[in-house]
């Protein structure tokens, strides 16, 4: 088990390395910080001076891989891709475009984001399990096939409408629930719910949907026929034995997604004004802030990596058949 | 003598076409090879796949519709001069229905209405101002204000009616056609009980509803705006369904990124093994985890760097929203190429190991012609249903993209950009609803109707269904 967590840890690496080249051609090479600053600063006659400027401000004024004017290591360390792009792996993710320290930012706001992407994710498996196992304790009914018309009518809906459907309806026409913002401490209830509610709403169609097949494939399986062969009820062959089993894909693909909820959900927290990761990151494209845009990717990446070995981790846990090696 | 039009063919416009021009050629080859033609009847025998076919007919009919541009011709000033034409780029789809964008508005107006939505001041002739709703440039022909309701009673009957006749007389030529001219009269009743073995009554009454539908825009829409006005006093109806190619596009070119990508490096991966596997196996990996929403924002705010600084390269404004759209697709296709490798792969592997691969070896069959005789057959139902379930979140996407301001142009007309602009004015008291209801229900069905058909050619296609 060690042997194989280190060999994964050590295979993470180029995988990151990888995806920091991928970000730093994107945002260094096909585009050169001088057409960054002339972006930034908007209009179409500005002199060589200001964006000569605007590079030294934000760290910039270097060249891409190797320094010649620089003395012994700072040949490659006086680079933008060590400045920029290499200092990631030791958490070093710089200053914003409004002068703030990323690596604070993300570590404040990675709460409110947790706030809501935990009880969405904990609430909405249980959610769309229970209906996923009512579909198939009715399967083969009209009851069933309503079920599966609903799923695939909810996921046709876009996000979008979910959320504007709950702000319009429950905050501002019936003020259930405030429309949007945030605050901490036992407060944060109030601001949560909604953003939860329309979450759930939003993932029960297609998550429902998947479950179901993953349970309609268990059911058709001996064992199953060899239970009810033994005279147990349905009840008990589906929360017994078909539950059971069919948790297995499940959970292991739930734990894949457990370290992105860090990064919480981009549609979600803009709407609501949570000051989350997501909406951090939506604020920041949309004000092309280069630099929290880059810490973003970087982030996402390593928490997928670290989601994809806690899969193949609780795989082996989960199912005697699996060894790791 | 001069053309009264000038053509303008636009990338995405000719991607497109290259598009048709594949499915009608992949068309030919499965209606030749029983292998692929018992799914596809499959599907045809299902009822709703047909009302979904039909209502994806529509939309792709007037997104081809919109996708020939041209710019028309500039009233000639002097007799004999060569002729000049406009700026403006149109389509056909533009130039088949006028009553929709001809008359604009001052502002919001509501569906139906005769009068706008929100108040102007209004010189009376004594020189007093006053704030009145104004009546609409739209309905200054039409009824007078006390008899409109009786007015749009009538034209929706006798658009219906028109409409329906209409259709009688196509679904009428459509019976003639499959009857074979002879049989004509005993294959209708046989159609009529629903014995034709595919259902033909299903598919006329959706052509009825889709014609009866037109027929009843097509009588309302010179005096109204069917689905009330946007605020700059465009028509909502003829936005949503300009949006309708924007969405179509999203959902299908993204395919020709993916489709090559996905099988050339899938299948070499899986058949070939070894260092390759682990090339393509390392690239897919890189790609996926990055966020797709990152990724994507982090490349189309690169492209906006280099449209800003080569504003050069595109001389209207058509050229950049169309560069803008197709490279949203581009790379769109890049983020979305490595689920269907990863599962090309797994089923390449599978098949590596089969007796008749290695028959085909033991025969001294190269490596291409098994890949392309015995290898790529065996997985194209894989390729055939993902690119099915993939079309509807591709168009769901856009939307989501356009509200972070990473999708298409704010120029370009999609579901995305009117949701957009319609979202703040729920704020409004009384509330602007339309926009936002007419995108999101135009959007709605598109999606719905390829869902519910992606979930037939699956139970169709999939051996493990007891299909194909």
């Amino acid at each position: 088990m060690m042997r194989y967590l280190v060999k994964r840890l050590l295979y993470a690496v180029p995988i990151l390395l990888g995806v920091n080249l991928l970000t730093f051609a994107l945002f260094f090479v096909v585009n050169t910080p001088d057409d960054m600053a002339r972006l930034q600063l908007g209009t179409k006659r500005v002199t060589p001076e200001a964006i000569a400027r605007w590079k030294a401000e934000h760290g910039y004024d270097e060249p891409l891989f190797y320094n010649p004017k620089a003395a012994g290591v700072d040949k490659i360390t006086d680079t933008l891709f060590a400045r920029k792009s290499a200092a990631m792996f030791v958490f070093d993710f710089g200053r914003s475009d409004d002068g703030r320290d990323i690596g604070r930012e993300i570590r404040t706001r990675m709460w409110p984001s947790l706030a809501i992407a935990v009880p969405v994710f904990v609430i909405g498996l249980a959610a769309n399990i229970s209906f996923a196992l009512l579909m198939i304790f009715f399967r083969g009914t009209y009851l069933d096939w309503a079920g599966l018309a609903l799923c695939i009518l909810l996921m046709s809906i876009s996000g979008l409408f979910y959320i504007i459907a709950g702000q319009f309806f429950i905050a501002k026409l019936w003020h259930l629930l405030p429309i949007s913002g945030y605050s901490g401490g036992i407060h944060a209830l109030r601001f949560i719910l909604l953003p939860v509610l329309v979450s759930l709403a939003a993932g029960l169609g297609s998550g429902a949907r998947w479950y179901r097949t993953l349970f309609q494939e268990e059911v058709g399986k001996d064992y199953v026929r060899t239970a009810r062969a033994k005279g147990l009820s349905e009840v008990r062959v589906l929360f017994g034995h078909v539950l059971r089993n069919g948790l297995i894909p499940i959970l292991t693909g739930a734990v894949a997604v457990l370290p992105l909820l860090f990064l919480g959900s981009l549609l979600t927290e803009s709407f609501f004004g949570i000051p989350g990761l997501g909406s951090y990151t939506v604020d920041a494209i949309r004000a092309q802030d280069f630099a929290v845009v880059r810490a973003m990717v970087f982030l996402g990446s390593l928490l997928y990596i670290v989601g994809l070995m806690l899969t193949d981790i609780s795989y082996a846990l989960a199912d005697p058949r699996v060894r790791l090696g | 003598m001069s053309l009264p039009f000038r053509p303008v063919v636009l990338w995405t416009d000719a991607l497109l076409f290259v598009l048709l021009t594949v499915l009608a050629a992949l068309a030919f080859w499965t209606a030749r090879n029983p292998q692929w033609r018992r799914p596809w009847a499959r599907v045809g025998q299902s009822p709703l796949a047909v009302v979904c076919l039909g209502v994806l007919g529509a939309y792709a009919l007037i997104a081809v519709l919109d996708s020939l541009h041209y710019c028309p011709r500039l009233p000639q000033a002097v007799p004999g001069q060569p002729a000049q034409y406009s700026d403006t780029v149109r389509s056909v789809f533009d130039a088949l229905t006028p009553d929709l964008w001809r008359v604009q508005e001052e502002t919001y107006s509501a569906p139906l209405a005769a009068h706008l939505f929100v108040r102007q001041p209004q010189t009376l002739p004594d020189g007093q101002v006053v704030r009145v709703y104004p009546r609409l440039r739209i309905a200054a022909g039409s009824a007078p204000p006390g008899q409109r309701w009786g007015d749009i009673a009538r034209r929706t009957l006798s658009g219906a009616a028109a409409g329906l006749a209409v259709g009688a007389l196509c679904v009428g030529l459509l019976a003639w056609r499959c009857g074979r001219v002879r049989g004509a009269r005993a294959w209708l009743a046989a159609a009529a009980c629903g014995q034709a073995g595919w259902p033909v009554r299903t598919l006329a009454a959706t052509l009825a509803v889709m014609f009866v539908l037109v027929g009843v825009i097509a009588a309302l829409a010179p005096a109204y705006h069917v689905l009330g006005t946007d605020k700059v006093g465009q028509d909502v109806l003829y936005l949503t369904l300009k949006s309708i190619r924007t969405g179509l596009l999203i959902g299908t070119l993204t395919t020709l990124v993916t489709l090559p990508l996905a099988v050339l490096l899938g299948i070499a991966a899986g058949y070939f093994g070894g260092w390759v596997d682990d090339a393509i196996q390392y690239v897919y990996t890189v790609l996926n985890s990055i966020p797709a929403v990152l990724l994507i924002a982090a490349a189309v705010l690169m492209a906006q760097v280099y449209i800003e600084t080569h504003v050069r390269m595109f001389d209207t404004n058509a050229a950049r929203a169309d560069f803008r759209l197709l490279f949203l697709c581009l790379i769109l296709g890049m983020t979305s190429w490595t689920t269907l490798a990863r599962l090309l792969r797994g089923e390449t592997l599978k098949i590596r190991a089969l007796e008749y691969i290695e028959a085909a070896r033991a025969f001294g069959v190269g490596h291409g012609r098994i890949l392309l005789r015995h290898v790529l057959p065996n997985v194209f139902h894989i390729v055939l249903i993902s690119t099915v379930m993939d079309f509807s979140g591709l168009v769901l996407a856009e939307a989501v993209l356009s509200y972070v301001g990473v999708g298409v142009d704010p120029l370009t007309y999609s579901w995305g950009n009117m949701i957009n602009a319609a979202r703040l004015e729920l704020a409004r008291e009384p509330v602007v609803w339309w926009q936002l209801v007419a995108a999101f229900v135009f959007m709605s069905t598109l999606v719905l109707a390829a869902n519910l058909l992606a979930d037939v050619v699956r139970e169709a296609f999939d051996p493990r269904r007891g299909g194909a």
